[in-house]
């Protein structure tokens, strides 16, 4: 099981700062997804029309969520699949190996799945004996090394070629010692030859899904390696994994989401391989899976629904808030200590484990701003994190500290004349202190700024007076 | 049963019963309708344009393509493309009545097997039911003459494809696939270039576990001026 450690989010945080290898992933690959995402939006004049459209298709969506599932599962079980609803990740977890173990399933491969992860279905499948084999080349390495994806679209993101050598020589010790890595086309070919084994012996697949559509009937997944569809189309059972807020009404309203998403994410147009499935092989058909399952997932979503999180369940895991992120940026995934990394995650993950356990992440953020502005189906996530942030307040969650300073802070911001006289008097008085250095070094209070950094005295007056007197000028004028 | 209790919690949140029967009407009316939704203006070109656009959007995206005058001329491409990449002249080929009727013996040094895929085939030729202009995509819905495996397991894959199959905009293709076949099939494969990975270090990588090389034949069955 992941045991979630987000409520160590500063000390996770610490680590990741010093972890040279992480910061060395960071600094090559962030820059790259930002640049990517910008060229595709601009390459589309419609592209912010179509972000408007996406969000609109979502809302519609959940607003009759109700009804498009259980179309959605018409249209399921008239093509000959079967749908299992999951209240939560337990159920989740006992339907999926109840299909495995009626199969006589001993190896399953699986495609890159993030409610897979939510629901930890690879250790339950490895406590029952059965051998989960991750077959997306990121979740493969990942899966080497016994941790969390990073990124929910990159799951490898935080690693380094010498990362990706030292687990292949570990993990495939059936070939020649010797063998060099010069190059990632040399560890891509390693893993092509490994997996393309474990397909074919595979007696069950199990993939995400991208959205359900609830026309036809179909699960959609989107994938560049083809590993996704190998899974599902291979062994004898395919099992999609799918949360309930993925359901969209028809193909036209999936294609318009379609459009932002791979834009979004890795900056292509469209991704390599999007594919629509529904249910198993049809007479005459010379391949596909005979038995096709939809395990169908709650766990915490309908929940959300009609609350201030409602918005959250437009997400489309593009994960371009999080490589737009300053914060993600600079500390990585794992900081997150959960499945869900980022700003989307800083929303989710507290409604999903709890907002006691997943304090931190909503404050994991300097309110810039970024991620809603890139997110394909406009979701609020600055005011999302602060809905959490009041919540966790109410509950009493903030350390003493910070609320007494809060509260101190209230009292003078609604004393707009006190609150002035006070600024005033900190920087002139801050001013005098520092009028040699222009700096201080260390301050009473302010060391979570100055252990870091220097930080700068105030020069002359405050902004409010500044402001007033810019005013003044221009009235003048 | 969890199907009523998480219906029932769905609709707790939106704060109401089930739909009442005229707005499940509604809906269900939409979903038969399956209104479109904004289009980019990219793709609505004359279908020569939309022919030329799909040919750069593939090669965009790391695909080649060979534009042949008429369907004889589909065997001299794919022995030629064979030739020129190094590759053996053995072909599994979806046995589908389009590609049957192509006159494979002019060409007798190829080696043609009809079926799906098998994980040692190097090379498969799949019939391609449309391509897409607006992203150099070809739609593959499987059916027994079109198997899946034949998109995935060899290391190159040649679709071949009439150039009057060739759409603008996704929806366009939709809309042929809900005519022409009966109901939607087992499998729709949207494919958009040869199989990638930027997994190890963000970089890109072509051939991860799909087909490394991705080849079309487009043949020139309509009027360019037209």
């Amino acid at each position: 099981m992941h045991i979630a450690t987000s409520s160590a989010f500063k000390e996770n945080a610490s680590k990741a700062l010093s972890n040279s290898g992480l910061q060395k992933a960071l600094a090559r690959s962030g820059p790259s997804f930002i640049a990517r995402r910008a060229a595709a939006a601009a390459a589309l004049p419609e592209f912010e029309r179509l972000r408007d459209t996406a969000r609109d298709i979502k809302n519609h969506a959940l607003a009759n969520l109700d009804f498009y599932l259980e179309a959605y599962e018409t249209k399921v079980l008239a093509s000959g699949g079967k749908v299992h609803w999951c209240a939560d990740a337990g159920e989740a977890r006992d339907a999926v190996l109840a299909i495995c173990q009626a199969a006589g399933a001993r190896t399953v491969t699986k495609g890159k799945s993030m409610i897979g992860e939510e629901i930890a279905i690879n250790d339950h499948l490895e406590q029952h004996g059965i051998r989960p084999v991750e077959t997306d080349l990121g979740e493969y390495i990942i899966q080497l090394r016994h941790e969390l994806p990073s990124h929910i679209i990159a799951p490898a993101f935080h690693l380094n070629m010498e990362d990706w050598e030292a687990a292949f020589r570990k993990a495939h010790t059936d070939l020649p010692a010797d063998r060099t890595f010069r190059e990632r086309r040399d560890v891509l070919i390693e893993a092509r030859t490994k997996l393309r084994s474990q397909f074919l012996v595979a007696d069950v697949g199990i993939t995400g899904a991208n959205f359900l559509i609830a026309e036809t009937g179909s699960s959609v997944i989107v994938t560049n390696e083809g590993n996704g569809d190998l899974t599902q189309t291979l062994p004898r059972v395919h099992i999609v994994l799918a949360s309930i807020e993925k359901c969209v009404p028809t193909l036209e309203d999936a294609t318009s989401l379609l459009r932002v998403l791979a834009r979004s994410a890795t900056g292509q147009d469209f991704s390599v391989y999007t594919t629509f499935s529904t249910g198993p092989r049809r007479p005459g058909d010379l391949d596909g899976p005979a038995e096709y399952h939809v395990v169908l997932i709650d766990n915490g979503r309908s929940a959300m629904l009609g609350t201030d999180f409602q918005d959250m369940l437009r997400c489309i895991r593009c994960a371009a808030c999080m490589n737009h992120c300053p914060v993600y940026g600079a500390v990585g995934g794992h900081a997150y200590g959960w499945v869900y990394p980022g700003p989307m995650g800083a929303v989710l993950t507290p409604g999903l484990i709890g907002v006691d356990k997943a304090e931190h992440l909503p404050n994991a953020s300097t309110f810039c701003g970024k991620c809603e502005s890139v997110c394909p189906v406009r979701i609020p996530l600055p005011k999302l994190m602060r809905h959490w942030r009041e919540r966790a307040f109410e509950r009493h969650l903030t350390p003493g500290a910070t609320r007494t300073n809060l509260a101190l802070w209230a009292f003078l911001a609604r004393r707009p004349a006190l609150y002035r006289m006070a600024t005033r008097a900190a920087a002139l008085g801050l001013g005098w202190m520092g009028r040699k250095t222009g700096r201080f070094a260390h301050l009473p209070l302010a060391s979570g700024w100055t252990g870091g950094r220097d930080l700068p005295a105030p020069e002359g007056d405050t902004f409010f007076a500044r402001y007033a007197r810019q005013q003044r000028t221009q009235q003048a004028q | 049963m969890s199907k009523d209790s998480i219906l029932t919690a769905i609709r707790r949140g939106l704060k109401r019963g089930k739909l009442p029967d005229d707005q499940a009407a509604m809906l269900r009316d939409r979903m038969q309708q399956h209104p479109r939704h904004l289009i980019p203006a990219r793709s609505r070109l004359p279908h020569a344009g939309q022919v030329d656009l799909f040919v750069r959007n593939v090669e965009k995206e790391f695909g080649t393509v060979a534009r042949v005058a008429d369907a004889g001329a589909v065997p001299a491409a794919v022995a030629d493309y064979l030739a020129a990449q190094n590759l053996p002249p053995r072909l599994a080929m979806a046995p589908h009545p389009d590609l049957r009727a192509l006159p494979w013996a002019s060409r007798p040094l190829l080696e043609i097997r009809e079926g799906r895929a098998e994980a040692t085939d190097a090379v498969s030729v799949q019939h391609g039911f449309a391509g897409i202009a607006e992203t150099g995509t070809l739609m593959l819905p499987s059916a027994p003459e079109r198997p899946v495996t034949l998109n995935l397991l060899a290391d190159t894959e040649i679709v071949v494809l009439r150039a009057s199959c060739i759409v603008g905009a996704y929806e366009e293709a939709w809309d042929r696939l809900r005519a022409e076949l009966d109901g939607m099939p087992r499998n729709v494969m949207l494919v958009t270039g040869p199989s990638r990975s930027a997994d190890i270090e963000q970089t890109l990588e072509l051939g991860a576990h799909g087909p490394r090389r991705l080849h079309v034949v487009v043949i020139e069955d309509t009027d360019r001026a037209a």
